[in-house]
């Protein structure tokens, strides 16, 4: 029998807030265990919680950008564990049930599919929540029989994204995750950091005879730290669900636990109680209630989106379908890439140099567009000097990895190092002169039909002019005085 | 529906409470006594009326989003039974 998996994504994403959920200490990620907290984190006894306003304008920001129905009236709940990372003995959530509604329920995130088209992943709903703290269990920097907790965490605010059970293939989950992590760093309201946690992904999978329309006993792997990770938990699963079915087996609801170094899902130790979370309304938190006037001054806040982008860029740049992906894929770079446009740059070559040597740069120093010290006017500038014929596309880099380290003007550069291209013809003519007098030999075989040393007089042109020489001129005067 | 023995068993199991047979009956006849007292609510008709979670007629109680002050990490520690190299020293809490 042939199977197909039924995935469900649930995405915690990290706000990119200045301060918690319920308190005013600082979210940020790398700071000395146990120095970001204070009586609410710690959930000392009297501490009061007091909701971050930004928190919700975020929460509504991406639930507007991809489609939900913000709900005139949630409220937070308390999700009741014991676990020590959690040091009030509750998760402070919203829930979604008859009674109950979260923030926002709804909207979908339009994924590409295997035949160039595109097809919407419904969203259940977009919640707020707060994040629990850090155990650490690692040997020999924790003693025996114990685990290390840092509450620093605690009360970082993150919205859940839940999707529908409808993704089909672990492509699908990769193109959905690529999609919404775009999006939720588009709208500003996460810094999308992989490798500090900004989102982290439960997936849920089961499997069913292809046709089939039943949903089969589903299984959830937990916490997964990327989305290279997500698709290989996904198919190892199904793998494991398929197997197991297929030699007579059933199906256990379980929550496993994805080990990216041996590719291996192993089941987490849960408590038979651990799903009876007896949820119940947060006393100390009083209910979020959004009116129009609040869901309208947030949706006029909504930057150009990523597809908006493309369709624009497609129309009003004369530049390639890639080129217009790398460009939009972050907003940073489709603004760096306009501002130099509008700064006097042609639309072709800011494209050519954002996508080969300032990416190359921003990759080897690990940098974002934001930190690079060339401003979009600079890179202008440096474009203009080309287009003008001031100095060469090659002297051009030279000036570009100057730029790159010391964020100097390239007009400047170019007249403190004397690098103006030649275009003199009666200069380069001597030069040329100079250097077929020089190689006699060369010249010899040049003119016995060996054309291809060319490239041996323009090099020697270009050494003897530190690579000053406009090399148009210089490859027509070649040929000239060489016949 | 009273609360049975099974019921406090439950609760005290979430809770990570543990009772011995005696206190349980105990509880359980308690817990019943207190249901029976608020039972005189059910005389009221509340159709349409939704639930109460807060006494307060308030909404939207928020707090701008500004850096506030944090503790010390010794400060946030002075209450652990167990700290160490910065943190707080639990028993270990995976397999």
């Amino acid at each position: 029998m042939n199977y197909e998996p039924v995935i469900g994504l649930e995405v915690h994403a990290q706000l990119a807030t200045n301060t918690k959920i319920f308190c005013g200490c600082s979210p940020a990620f790398g700071a000395e265990p146990n120095t970001h907290v204070c009586p609410v984190c710690l959930g000392l006894p009297g501490a009061l919680p007091v909701l971050n306003q930004n928190v919700v304008d975020m929460a509504m920001h991406i639930s507007l950008a991809v489609g939900c129905t913000i709900q005139p009236r949630s409220r937070f709940l308390r999700k009741n564990y014991f676990y020590p990372d959690l040091p009030k003995g509750y998760q402070v959530s919203q829930f979604q049930s008859n009674e109950e509604m979260p923030l926002a329920t709804g909207g979908g995130v339009e994924v590409p599919t295997a035949d160039g088209g595109t097809r919407v992943i419904n969203l259940t709903r977009i919640h707020m929540e707060e994040d629990a703290g850090k155990s650490i269990h690692e040997e020999g920097f924790v003693s025996s029989g114990e685990s290390l907790v840092d509450v620093n965490r605690c009360g970082v605010p993150l919205i859940e994204i839940v999707s529908e059970p409808e993704i089909a293939t672990s492509d699908e989950a990769f193109h959905y995750l690529t999609r919404l992590h775009q999006m939720l760093v588009y709208t500003g309201v996460c810094e999308g950091d992989m490798e500090k946690g900004h989102m982290r992904i439960d997936v849920n999978v089961s499997i069913r005879p292809v046709g089939s329309t039943k949903l089969g006993t589903k299984v959830e792997v937990k916490n997964v730290n990327s989305f290279r990770n997500c698709q290989r938990a996904i198919d190892t699963e199904k793998d494991r669900q398929i197997a197991l079915l297929e030699t007579g087996g059933t199906i256990q609801q379980a929550t496993m636990l994805f080990d990216p170094d041996r590719n291996q899902l192993r089941p987490m130790r849960t408590k038979e109680d651990s799903d009876d979370y007896r949820y119940f309304p947060d006393p100390d938190l009083v209910p979020v209630v959004v009116d129009d006037a609040w869901i309208t001054k947030v949706r006029e806040q909504i930057p150009e989106l990523p597809e908006a982008k493309k369709i624009r860029f497609g129309n009003d740049f004369d530049i390639s379908r890639d080129q217009i992906d790398i460009l939009t894929s972050s907003r940073d770079i489709a603004d760096y890439f306009e501002t130099t446009v509008s700064s006097g740059a042609g639309a072709k070559p800011a494209a050519n140099w954002l996508q080969g040597d300032v990416m190359r740069v921003l990759n080897e120093q690990k940098i974002t567009i934001g930190e690079l010290k060339i401003t979009p006017q600079s890179l202008a500038e440096l474009l203009q000097l080309i287009d003008k014929g001031t100095i060469s596309g090659n002297i051009a880099r030279k000036v570009f990895d100057e730029m790159v380290d010391t964020g100097d003007a390239p007009q400047s550069i170019v007249e403190k190092q004397g690098l103006v291209q030649i275009s003199d013809t009666s200069e380069l003519d001597g030069i040329v002169d100079q250097i077929i007098a020089d190689s006699p030999s060369e010249v010899e075989r040049y003119k016995g039909g060996d054309k291809k040393l060319v490239g041996f007089f323009m090099g020697q042109i270009m050494k003897a002019t530190k690579g000053q020489a406009n090399p148009k001129m210089v490859s027509q005067i070649l040929r000239e005085k060489l016949g | 529906m009273p609360v049975s023995k099974v019921d406090v068993q439950k609760v005290a199991e979430l809770a990570r409470l543990s009772f011995s047979s005696d206190e349980e009956d105990l509880l359980v006849d308690e817990l019943n006594r207190m249901l029976d007292y608020v039972a005189v609510l059910d005389a009221l008709d509340t159709t349409g009326v939704s639930p109460t979670a807060h006494v307060l007629p308030l909404e939207n109680a928020f707090r701008s989003d500004v850096l506030g002050q944090s503790l010390t990490q010794e400060d946030a520690l002075a209450n652990a039974p167990l700290s160490g190299q910065g943190h707080f020293r639990v028993p270990r809490v995976i397999e």
